[in-house]
């Protein structure tokens, strides 16, 4: 049997979850296995129509008083149990923060070796996983030594796809909690106004290096971010001049980003910077010098002095949103 | 209050990475070493912690003898003493690297009232080091923190999630694994640097068990090099950028 | 992006300071179809310019290094590139505050002005985050500043192709080097070829590997800089630009300190030499920073931070401040610290420019292109010919134990006769042996050890006392002593035995032997065989390329003598200058030839008694040579002299050396034969005489009628230079060759001080004298002359002071001692008439 999983936020279902679905229903098929899931609180019952939709065949409802909440420990104690239960020879989670987090409890409890972050598992004896190594800059071929096999599994490795023929059938069950599984228990902080956009997650970013010129240079950099919902970025050459902060370094001693849009201003492309922001969707690039070691990671570049090219697009820019 | 951080020396990464000749390694004879941002942050929270709190900050390593670099470099900042498990270089899977950091735990002096790991390693990325630990001290954990405040036996930690951040309040002790962002961390001064050469390191060599996650081959994943489209030159091509934008839907 | 083309006049290699400089300098002399490649990205390429800590100090001991910088700073300046701050070099011991004082000499020698020398409490003024209890004073450079290498770069590319001369290819990698007939035709790539007529390899530390691939050797090791940065620095919070503070050296840990915007810049030639193999340098891509910066080892820093920390504890001592960034960065060091430049002389048409810092970057590009194009530079870039070095010197082991032990030479206190401790005992003489028993003190020329002086000799010192002219000072007696003096006097009484093994001989033979020596030598060479002939070799301006001397030993056959340094450069310009149809060819015979000579009143009495052969004054005429029997041993000998008295070069077959010295020992027992160094040999002997030597005296900058060695008549034929000499002959010189003499030695602290060379030479009232190419009077040889009692001093002088009796002043160490011009032009001071030579 493969187990899955599966991760929802108070009954709205993980879509990285159904990934792991995916995957799971392939791994079951493969060696003519049942795929069941796992949802851990009362609430998690609701997503069992979509799960059977993608082949789960049982659907595990651990309903506990005390599982209100996100609370790690007594998710992976659900798990043992029913992976126990039902003899499960892969449990198989999104590797996501709660899916890995989930997975290496359940690795702890049963003191089963964990395999994190894979784009591929042959299970066997040992279990065959291909994963991923510095954030995916290296491919890791590994033997999983252990039963179950505890594996999760890199996001998009595979799309969601609805199939097979499972039933979806609840199976409500109350698990045996330990003292102190409920010892962690997530509380959601009262929402707040975000204070912009952080690096990391933004969608955007404009960033500037030393062709900037100055701190008080970044005022049209700041300026377009905000028209695109976006934030600013800088090089190494910035911080180190004071322009900007810390926070804001992109690159390898600073933050490593992957938005959809990034926009380099007056960056020459170091390597070390280079390293930070190669995983962008889109790049593009704002230079002088035709011949920067950025145009090699661009998508698209235009020629020129920063402070005379940005508030150009600036005004292009308000025009295209004005309608 | 005392803190142990755990930290890892891994190789600089940033260019490309190159496979030795067993392929089980990076070459590394030509690249510096370093610690994982996630645990630079570590370290920046533990001091924060002690300069409030009082208390001292230990730095626990497992890896070569050379990994005392990373613990001097870590003193620099302001941790008070070090602890080196020494192996002789091969890789420590996920359980056997928590079962040996949590015997040094449990067989040093000091009963650490938190400690503090990155979220993952930079190099193995495994996410289960320090729930692990946890688990061997019987003590409780969050993960994926970026944000702590510690009271006298309780501590309250901070974690994003998408729809903005979750509350954790423990008792202490308590394990807590970080994330970059959690703060900004000091570069070290150089009167740090003198203190550190003589603070103490006290070094461990366990055996290291059979692996159970067992690294078989390492390779470079293929990328292909980019050409850049010139879409103009100077403020003539706004209108051209700008329907990049519209392309890719970010107006 | 334009594709490779197939075809360019040069291919320049490297996208550095470098060879943006020659790509922009080739193209101002008028090369088009220049393609420039470089496998980094642009403008960074990811060699050493871009990790430079692009600071400026022009003094230097050397002046072609510091003609070359202040040539950069002008271009610098002119492409709005220089941000002037001045500099201090500070002092933390007295033997440091006697070197400060030695570079204010340099400063003056070689023009640069406004230098000072100041006070701890004046340090502190102009840099108040200083400790002034640490330092004992310091000396201040007003033109020192930092350049912005990249950006120079950038705008010489594009001047050169905005001249529709250059194409830039970055991304492109060398596969390798095309080469025929010894000659460089193509340039392979990851791009495609280019056929190219000459390629100029000017990638710093990756020059080894090019080279190597067409066969040519760039003796160079990559080496480890270390530099951190600090910051930010509370007291710099408001600073406008990247720098607003004088950049401080202390020079006695081997450090600098610079502001660089909000931080301080730490760096440090004071570790254990890192060195790297050039074979080894990782991609652009698999680098962490750059391939030429390499992950810091805070373990060879950690006395640095300490000693950074006692300088400046104001901002190094700030817990706030920290270490935001600290590398190892790689830079180029050569086996005897200077550039590599020129052709190589493996493969025609294939130049070097290696080993060059940022600071000289331009003026090199500048020098190379012009003697490249032009066929002579400005500046005379002898000693960083390429071509200087014996095949010994290009081994791996020569090359990392002398960069090594020069690394720490690079803010050291270097003595102009320091030796080196490694490597040595490479070449040696056949008499060494018997050099060794009698106490010989030996140094290194070329490889070859060299008896400086005999301590056998020790006992002459008593004998001829004051006349030794005896030295106190530590600084004078350094790599000194008075036994060589001693060795002179004796000499003079009786007879000397000097091994000249390291002399180079090389023959030119064939048809077009004749021809060929004529066309570069300027005296005449169609002289009867048997005649040897001393000659000036002149550049395409009419400077000095050597000088040296030539035997005619048949009709076809002539043998060049040179000295031991420069003979590899003299031996590849005959080669260069060989008649095309190849009717002469050139054979070294540096390794299996040997000479001894012998001069001394009693030479001829010590001669004769051990061969039957004519060698009176009249059947062995001044200027001739034959070859004499000696025992069992054929020997040439020629009639000429360095010394000033009679005597021989005798030259034989390197094997039969030890019989030809022993021979002469015994004959010369009972004619008070001593062994004489080369103490003698290279200065006393000489400088009392009016000896000029290439390289202090003679050089490109100056002509033969300013060395004062102009002939009376020019031959017809043609040689390299006649023309610029035929004009030169033709105005009056603005600068004539001067010796002059010490007349009071004592200093202010009441020590006799006797000066080493390169002191600036200055007017009564203390003011610097300038020729009107302007060009300043400095020392270029300063030695004692035992035989007239005086210590000489030659310089440069404008006319208008070199009427003998003038009064000048030589400022030495900071005191001004008070010289006579004694002799204008080459006559010698001892013996003018030169009776014993010809007696």
């Amino acid at each position: 049997m493969v187990l899955v999983l599966v991760d929802h936020d108070h009954g709205v279902l993980d879509e990285l979850s159904l990934q792991a679905v995916t995957y799971g229903r392939e791994l079951a098929a493969a060696t003519g296995e049942q795929l069941d899931a796992l949802v851990v609180g009362a609430d998690g019952s609701g997503v069992a129509g979509a799960l059977g939709e993608h082949g789960v065949a049982t659907v595990h409802v651990a309903a506990h008083d005390g599982l209100t909440d996100y609370a790690p420990v007594a998710a992976a104690r659900a798990a043992s149990e029913v992976a126990a239960r039902t003899g499960a020879s892969v449990v198989l989670a999104a590797g996501t923060p709660r899916g890995n987090e989930v997975m290496a409890h359940l690795g702890a409890i049963t003191d089963l070796p964990v395999a994190a972050d894979c784009v591929s598992v042959a299970p066997g004896s040992p279990t065959q996983v291909v994963r991923a190594r510095w954030g995916g800059s290296l491919i890791e071929e590994a033997n999983l030594h252990g039963s179950p096999a505890l594996v999760t599994l890199v996001p998009h490795t595979v799309a969601a796809e609805p199939g097979g023929s499972g039933a979806g059938d609840l199976a409500q069950f109350t698990p045996e909690l330990a003292d102190g599984d409920l010892l962690v228990i997530a509380r959601p902080a009262a929402a707040e106004e975000k204070a912009g956009v952080s690096l990391a997650d933004a969608k955007v970013i404009v960033s500037g290096g030393r062709g900037v010129g100055s701190a008080e240079g970044f005022a049209p950099l700041e300026e377009l971010a905000e028209l695109l919902g976006g934030t600013i970025g800088c090089s190494r050459v910035v911080t180190g001049n004071g322009w900007r902060p810390h926070t804001e370094q992109v690159g390898q001693t600073g933050t490593k980003v992957a938005p959809d849009l990034y926009i380099a201003c007056g960056i020459s492309g170091a390597t070390q910077h280079i390293a930070g922001c190669r995983n962008a969707k889109t790049m593009i690039v704002i230079n002088t010098d035709p011949e920067a070691a950025i145009m090699g990671y661009a998508d698209y570049a235009v020629i020129g002095d920063v402070s005379k090219v940005l508030p150009a697009i600036i005004e292009e820019a308000k025009k295209a949103k004005a309608g | 209050m005392d803190v142990l951080v755990c930290i890892k020396r891994v190789p600089l990464s940033g260019g490309k990475f190159t496979i030795t000749g067993d392929g089980l390694d990076i070459e590394s004879a030509k690249l510096g070493f370093t610690i994982s941002p996630h645990e630079e942050v570590a370290v920046e929270e533990a001091v924060r912690i002690v300069e409030q709190h009082g208390g001292s900050v230990t730095v626990l390593t497992l890896g070569p003898a050379d990994a005392e670099e990373q613990i001097r470099e870590q003193m620099a900042i302001g941790a008070d003493r070090g602890i080196l498990i020494e192996t002789n270089g091969a890789e420590w899977d996920p359980q056997a690297t928590a079962s040996a950091i949590a015997d040094a735990i449990n067989e040093d002096e000091s009963d650490f009232d938190l400690v503090i790991m990155g979220n993952e390693s930079a190099d193995a990325s495994g996410y289960q080091v320090g729930i692990r630990v946890a688990h061997k001290l019987g003590r409780p954990i969050v993960t994926g923190v970026k944000g702590i405040t510690v009271a006298a036996d309780r501590a309250t930690f901070e974690r994003p999630v998408k729809a903005g951040r979750e509350l954790y309040e423990v008792p202490l002790p308590a394990v807590v694994t970080v994330l970059d962002g959690l703060n900004i961390p000091r570069y070290p001064s150089v009167p740090g640097r003198i203190r550190a050469k003589k603070k103490p390191i006290e070094r461990r060599s366990p055996e290291r068990p059979e692996p159970k996650l067992e690294k078989t081959r390492l390779e470079v994943p293929q990328t292909e090099a980019k050409q850049a489209q010139v879409l103009g030159n100077g403020p003539e091509a706004a209108a051209a950028v700008v329907e990049i934008f519209k392309q890719i839907g970010v107006i | 992006m334009s594709t490779l083309p197939a075809q360019a006049k040069a291919v320049i290699i490297g996208a550095g300071i470098v060879g943006n400089s020659m790509a922009y300098h080739l193209a101002r002399l008028g090369w088009a179809d220049l393609v420039q490649i470089d496998k980094g990205p642009l403008p960074n390429p990811g060699g050493s310019t871009g990790h430079a800590s692009n600071f400026i100090f022009p003094v230097d001991h050397a002046k072609e290094m510091a003609l070359l910088t202040f040539d950069s700073v002008r271009q610098y300046k002119e492409m709005g590139v220089f941000t002037e701050c001045g500099g201090i070099e500070v002092a933390r011991t007295e033997e440091r505050m006697q070197e400060l004082h030695r570079r204010m000499q340099s400063a003056k020698s070689f023009g640069i002005d406004g230098c000072r020398m100041l006070t701890p409490a004046e340090c502190v003024e102009l840099v108040p985050y200083m400790d002034p209890d640490v330092i004992l004073g310091g000396f201040y450079t007003p033109g020192v500043g930092v350049v912005d290498s990249l950006r120079a770069g950038t705008i010489m590319r594009e001047k050169a192709r905005d001249m529709g001369a250059l194409q830039t290819f970055a991304n492109t990698e060398v596969t390798g080097m095309v080469v025929e007939d010894g000659q460089i035709k193509a340039v392979e790539t990851d791009k495609g070829t280019v056929e190219a007529e000459y390629v100029v390899i000017a990638t710093g530390l990756w020059g080894p590997r090019l080279a190597k691939m067409a066969g040519a050797s760039i003796p160079l090791t990559p080496a480890v800089h270390q530099m951190i940065d600090v910051g930010p620095v509370p007291r710099f919070a408001d600073a406008k630009g990247d720098i607003e503070h004088p950049i401080v050296r202390d020079m006695d840990t081997n450090m600098y300190e610079r502001q660089h915007g909000n931080g301080l810049e730490i760096g440090s030639y004071a570790h254990r030499a890192i060195l790297h193999d050039p074979e080894e340098l990782p991609s652009v891509e698999e680098a962490q920073l750059s391939p030429t910066e390499f992950p810091f080892t805070a373990e060879d820093f950690e006395l640095q931070y300490e000693q950074a920390l006692e300088l400046m504890p104001e901002i190094v001592g700030d817990e706030t401040v920290g270490q935001k960034y600290a590398i190892n960065g790689l830079l180029s060091l050569t086996p005897d610290g200077m550039p590599l430049l020129g052709e190589t002389p493996e493969v025609k048409n294939l130049w070097s420019v290696s080993a060059v810092w940022i600071k000289e970057g331009p003026g090199i590009g500048k020098a190379v292109s012009e003697w490249m194009v032009l066929g002579d530079s400005e500046i005379d870039l002898q000693a960083s010919d390429i071509a200087r070095f014996y095949d010994h010197q290009k081994t791996r082991k020569h090359i990392k134990e002398r960069t090594a032990e020069g690394f720490n030479k690079t803010y050291g206190i270097v003595h102009p006769n320091e030796q080196w401790a490694s490597n040595r005992n490479v070449r040696l003489s056949p008499y060494y042996e018997r050099q060794k028993a009698l106490g010989a003190e030996f140094y290194e020329t070329a490889g070859w050890e060299r008896a400086f002086w005999y301590e056998s000799n020790a006992g002459l010192v008593e004998k001829f006392g004051d006349a030794v002219m005896p030295r106190t000072a530590e600084w004078e007696s350094r790599w000194w002593s008075p036994i060589i003096n001693a060795e002179h006097l004796q000499m003079r009484e009786t007879a000397g035995l000097v091994d000249l093994t390291a002399f180079v001989e090389f023959d030119i033979q064939g048809p077009g032997a004749l021809d060929a020596v004529q066309r570069v030598c300027m005296r005449q060479m169609d002289v009867p065989i048997g005649r040897v002939v001393y000659t000036p070799v002149l550049s395409a301006s009419g400077g000095f390329k050597s000088d040296l001397t030539v035997m005619r030993l048949a009709h076809d056959h002539y043998r060049v003598v040179t000295g031991g340094a420069h003979g590899m450069a003299d031996l590849k310009w005959f080669g260069d200058h060989l008649p095309a149809d190849g009717t002469a060819h050139v054979t070294d015979h540096t390794s299996s030839l040997t000479t001894l000579g012998i001069w001394g009143p009693n030479a001829r009495r010590i001669l004769e008694s051990i061969t039957r052969d004519d060698v009176s004054n009249e059947g062995f005429k001044f200027g001739t040579c034959k070859t004499i029997e000696i025992g069992p041993l054929k020997v040439l000998a020629s009639r000429i002299s360095y010394v000033g008295d009679l005597g021989w070069e005798l030259y034989v077959p390197m094997e039969q050396g030890a019989q030809l010295w022993d021979a002469l020992w015994e004959a010369g027992q009972e004619h008070g034969l001593i062994p004489v160094g080369i103490g003698v040999y290279g200065t006393t002997g000489r400088i009392e005489k009016g000896y000029r030597a290439f390289g202090t005296e003679l050089e490109t900058e100056f002509t033969v009628v300013e060395a004062g060695m102009a002939p009376p008549k020019i031959k017809a034929a043609d040689f390299n230079g006649k023309e610029a000499h035929l004009k030169h002959r033709s105005t009056d010189p603005v600068a004539i060759l001067c010796s002059l003499t010490v007349d009071d030695h004592t200093s202010s602290t009441g020590v006799k001080r006797y000066m080493m060379g390169k002191e600036p030479i200055l007017t009564t009232d203390k003011k610097p004298i300038t020729d009107a190419h302007g060009r300043r009077s400095f020392v270029t040889s300063a030695g004692s002359a035992p035989s007239i009692g005086k210590h000489v001093l030659m310089t440069y002088l404008p006319p208008e002071y070199t009427g003998e009796g003038t009064k000048l002043v030589v400022e030495y160490l900071g005191d001004h001692y008070p010289v006579t011009v004694a002799v204008a032009g080459a006559t010698p001071l001892f013996d003018p008439k030169n009776e014993r030579i010809l007696s």
